[in-house]
């Protein structure tokens, strides 16, 4: 039995044969004949360079498969076939999800690295997909706080979750969290994905339970039912998912995080296993936090204790009354120095996580900067990248 | 450095050819600017160029970043001038210099040739703009006024392009006609647009529709010669350009889906199995699959038109000149030539149809056309997959290249859509069969009601499958500011 891999697909009865995509493909993966345009997984190799220009959204579609699809039998679709069954034992290393629709949203979330997104060699071993829509695990709510100011205009939260049984999850993975109801059409609402922000062994440490970071949104369907989950009530989960967004296990790897608001669950993640397990004996951690003010800053207060030897942090804010705006990328110019440093450091690891709108000020920083010391940032990063040092999580 | 693929904006116009350091070509184009953004503020109603439109907009050529999607007022959408990366030491890739390095200046014997190429291209994009100008008044939707919309400011991105070419490459002439492509106007009596289907008024919905899926996909195919022309610049140009057309076939193909969706839908719900009983689909608020074909007929065979005479020694001239190439010229196999092959061609004989063997150089027009015809087809049946998945027997037909033309061999003379001759007064009795009405258009007209809610949509139409950059199906395309 091959190994299944994740295969992209287009979706048939959407894409209007345009050839965008073909013409944009730089390896010519993608061909079609008087019927279809298809993918052939024996080229592609994920660059994800075709999704942004297809102007129908036909293109971003997965299915997890033991035999790929060949390039004949997609000629002959009309429509897209369903995802079969997978089991787990099948899943193998290097796997975000098995689940298509998770395995489409993490490969969206993580299209910001430029690339295929690699997990860095010393990572863990992480489990994917235990739980999914047709069998998800049941959790317990134990607690649920607001992180932001009591005048603060958003509302995030800390919500804790255990499990009866032990839910296997690294820092920088998701969970799925499935809401109660159906959609217009009657469908039951798909699992919306959330970074947990605790570290492996629990938010208590050998209690196994998980913390998330939840930002209420207006219409949110999926986050003003967590942000109003109250102790006691049962959620339906899936996942784990994601399998590059990790941190490495060598304690000298020196991680460089870039964030903003619940972007910041997997560091606080990241910053708890170090101080767990070697402390302040690491290779060190700096972190570029923005958000508008103080009391909008999911953390603010216990970050503010974490020492200096373990999480360097600049706690960057745009909306200071009396205050110039200052965005995380404004910071990271004006940390030129000690970034330029740390991005010729063959063991640092990168991590940005956020809204999506962050990426590209933030590269252009690292542009800047990576031309300070006459490197090519596309270069580097692409170079990261590969060797899993560089890592974009974004929504 | 100079960076050519990330967008600059540093001067007063977004693009990725260093304009910042070609003073001369800045200033002419920031001296056209203000005319340009007149003729956009005149043009479009006020209370939309004040409201929040989720548009994408390029900011940089490379796939990552060329769709960003934000909402933007329409006013202060960053036009500029955006070339597809350079291909390094490409070759003019067709005709007697085909094989040499692809010029990055203007050839001067090409002069004259290359000038009226761009000036025609360039002379279409405004005038769809000007066509589509009060659709908005009667959008369905919020889904589709902000897909007009992206299409409206992309059409003002292509004049851009075709602008910045005749100002960086010809000189004063360059200028005056980039002037001429403000002062020419959709319909005007004194200075008309130059190709006749773009004088037409866009009246309704679906013939935006019928418009954006017949005429802009022969702007497409323009743009997929002249992506082909061994002038380097012209070529990178439409290259870029074409990724936005792709956008514009999608609004054309899926809202022409969307609406005989929408009517297999209704009358399957009415227990309606016969498509030509019109008043009583009609009655229920959505357009008869019969006068949707007829849209259908007159967009095609307007369409055609615009490919010129079926043989043509412009056309040969322009293919042997190297400036424009054959539909995908890169991936045809032969010695892109063409100086001992023959291509089929229509032709007339003793009032006969028939189809004969020409030198093919001079049927470069009507290969394209060909090519054109097998794209259209593609839509037109994945159309009647809508049809047949509802169960209902009629189907779309793109009729014989025969009906209704008013250029090439066929011009002056009468068929009916399936190729066959007739007399004109047999022609006339049919007419109303073939070709939409004023009462058909009158009963179109009726429907267009706009619907400002968002996630809701107008009675003739079924909303799409999948939203614009993924959005939810009550995602707020446009946020209206109603003065």
């Amino acid at each position: 039995m091959n190994k299944p891999i994740k295969q992209h697909l287009i979706d048939p009865e959407i894409c209007i044969r345009c050839y965008t995509c073909e013409m944009t493909c730089p390896i010519e993966a993608i061909v079609h004949d008087d019927n279809n345009v298809v993918v052939d997984a024996d080229k592609c190799d994920y660059c994800m360079a075709c999704i942004p220009v297809c102007p129908t959204g036909s293109i971003d579609e997965w299915r997890v498969v033991a035999d790929p699809y060949s390039v004949e039998e997609q000629f002959g679709w009309e429509e897209l076939p369903e995802q079969q069954d997978i089991t787990q034992s099948e899943a193998a290393g290097g796997m975000e999800a098995l689940d298509d629709a998770m395995a489409a949203l993490l490969a969206e979330a993580h299209a910001g690295a430029g690339g295929k997104a690699v997990a860095p060699a010393s990572a863990s071993k992480p489990t994917v997909n235990m739980y999914n829509l047709s069998h998800p695990v049941e959790a317990t709510v134990q607690g649920n706080y607001r992180l932001t100011g009591d005048g603060a205009d958003t509302d995030v939260r800390h919500v804790i979750l255990s499990f009866q049984d032990k839910f296997p999850v690294l820092e920088g993975q998701s969970i799925g969290i499935l809401p109660p109801g159906q959609d217009d059409k009657g469908n039951p609402y798909l699992p919306r994905l959330y970074s947990v922000s605790s570290p492996r062994d629990g938010e208590r440490p050998n209690f196994g339970n998980v913390s998330l970071t939840v930002k209420r949104e207006q219409h949110g369907i999926c986050s003003n039912y967590v942000c109003d989950l109250k102790p006691g009530d049962k959620v339906r989960v899936t996942g784990p998912f994601g399998a590059t967004f990790l941190m490495p296990d060598d304690p000298q790897a020196r991680l460089l995080m870039v964030c903003t608001g619940t972007g910041s669950a997997p560091m606080r993640a990241f910053t708890m296993r170090r101080q767990r397990s070697v402390g302040n004996k690491s290779g060190g951690m700096t972190m570029f936090f923005g958000a508008r003010s103080p009391d909008t800053l999911p953390y603010f207060g216990p970050l503010k204790k974490v020492p200096e030897a373990l999480l360097k942090t600049h706690m960057v804010f745009s909306r200071l009354p009396d205050q110039p705006k200052e965005y995380v990328q404004d910071r990271i110019l004006a940390e030129e120095d000690a970034v330029a440093e740390m991005l010729g450091d063959p063991n640092t690891y990168i991590y940005i996580c956020g809204l999506r709108g962050m990426e590209e000020g933030v590269e252009k920083a690292f542009t800047n900067i990576a031309e300070s010391i006459g490197v090519q940032w596309v270069a580097l990063r692409d170079a990261m990248r590969e060797e899993g040092r560089y890592h974009v999580e974004t929504y | 450095m100079l960076d050519l693929i990330n967008v600059s904006y540093d001067t007063q116009i977004p693009n990725n050819v260093g304009l910042s350091s070609d003073k001369r070509v800045l200033k002419a184009l920031e001296k056209w600017h203000p005319g340009y953004i007149n003729w956009w503020s005149d043009l479009i109603p006020d209370n939309f160029q004040q409201s929040l439109v989720y548009l994408r907009t390029a900011v940089s050529v490379d796939p990552k970043g060329w769709a960003k999607f934000d909402y933007v007022k329409m006013p202060e959408y960053r036009w500029g001038i955006l070339l597809a990366p350079q291909v390094e030491d490409r070759r003019i890739p067709c005709g007697e210099h085909a094989g040499q390095p692809a010029w990055q200046e203007v050839p001067g014997e090409y002069r004259n040739l290359l000038k009226r190429l761009i000036v025609i291209q360039g002379d279409t994009e405004p005038a769809s703009v000007e066509q589509q100008r009060f659709l908005g008044l009667t959008a369905p939707s919020l889904y589709d006024m902000r897909n007009l919309f992206q299409v409206n400011v992309e059409e003002g991105r292509h004049l851009w392009a075709m602008v910045y070419l005749l100002q960086k490459y010809f000189g004063k002439d360059g200028r005056e006609e980039a002037d001429d492509l403000l002062r020419r106007s959709s319909g005007s009596e004194e200075a008309p647009r130059m190709l006749g289907a773009f004088n037409e008024e866009t009246p309704d919905w679906l013939s935006f529709f019928m418009f954006t899926y017949f005429t802009d996909r022969d702007g497409k195919m323009q743009l997929e010669s002249l992506a082909q022309s061994g002038f380097d610049p012209l070529s990178r140009t439409c290259r870029f350009m074409l990724t936005e057309e792709a956008h514009h076939m999608f609004v054309g193909e899926t809202g022409v889906g969307r609406t005989i969706q929408r009517t297999c839908e209704v009358m399957n719900a009415h227990g309606i199995t016969d498509p030509y009983d019109i008043n009583k689909i009609r009655d229920l608020g959505v357009i008869d699959l019969p006068t949707i074909q007829k849209k259908l007929n007159l967009h095609y065979t307007l369409s055609l038109d615009l490919f010129g005479q079926e043989v043509s020694t412009n056309a040969a001239n322009a293919f042997n000149a190297g400036i424009k190439g054959r539909y995908m010229e890169s991936r045809i196999d032969d010695d892109h030539k063409l100086t001992n092959d023959t291509y089929t061609v229509w032709d007339l004989e003793d009032g006969k149809v028939v189809q004969k063997q020409v030198p093919a150089l001079t049927a470069i027009n009507m290969r394209l056309r060909d090519d054109y015809t097998r794209d259209a087809a593609g839509g037109v049946g994945r159309w009647n997959k809508i049809i047949e998945k509802a169960g209902i027997e009629f189907e779309m037909k793109l009729p014989h290249e025969s009906f209704h033309r008013q250029i090439g061999v066929f011009a002056g003379h009468n068929f009916d859509p399936d190729g066959n001759p007739l007399s004109g007064a047999d022609y006339d009795a049919k007419v109303n069969d073939w070709l939409p009405t004023h009462a058909d258009g009158d009963f179109i007209q009726s429907l267009m009601k706009p619907v400002y809610e968002p996630g809701q949509y107008a009675s003739w139409i079924s909303p799409p499958k999948v939203g614009i950059d993924n959005k939810p199906g009550d995602f707020e395309y446009v946020k209206l500011h109603m003065a």
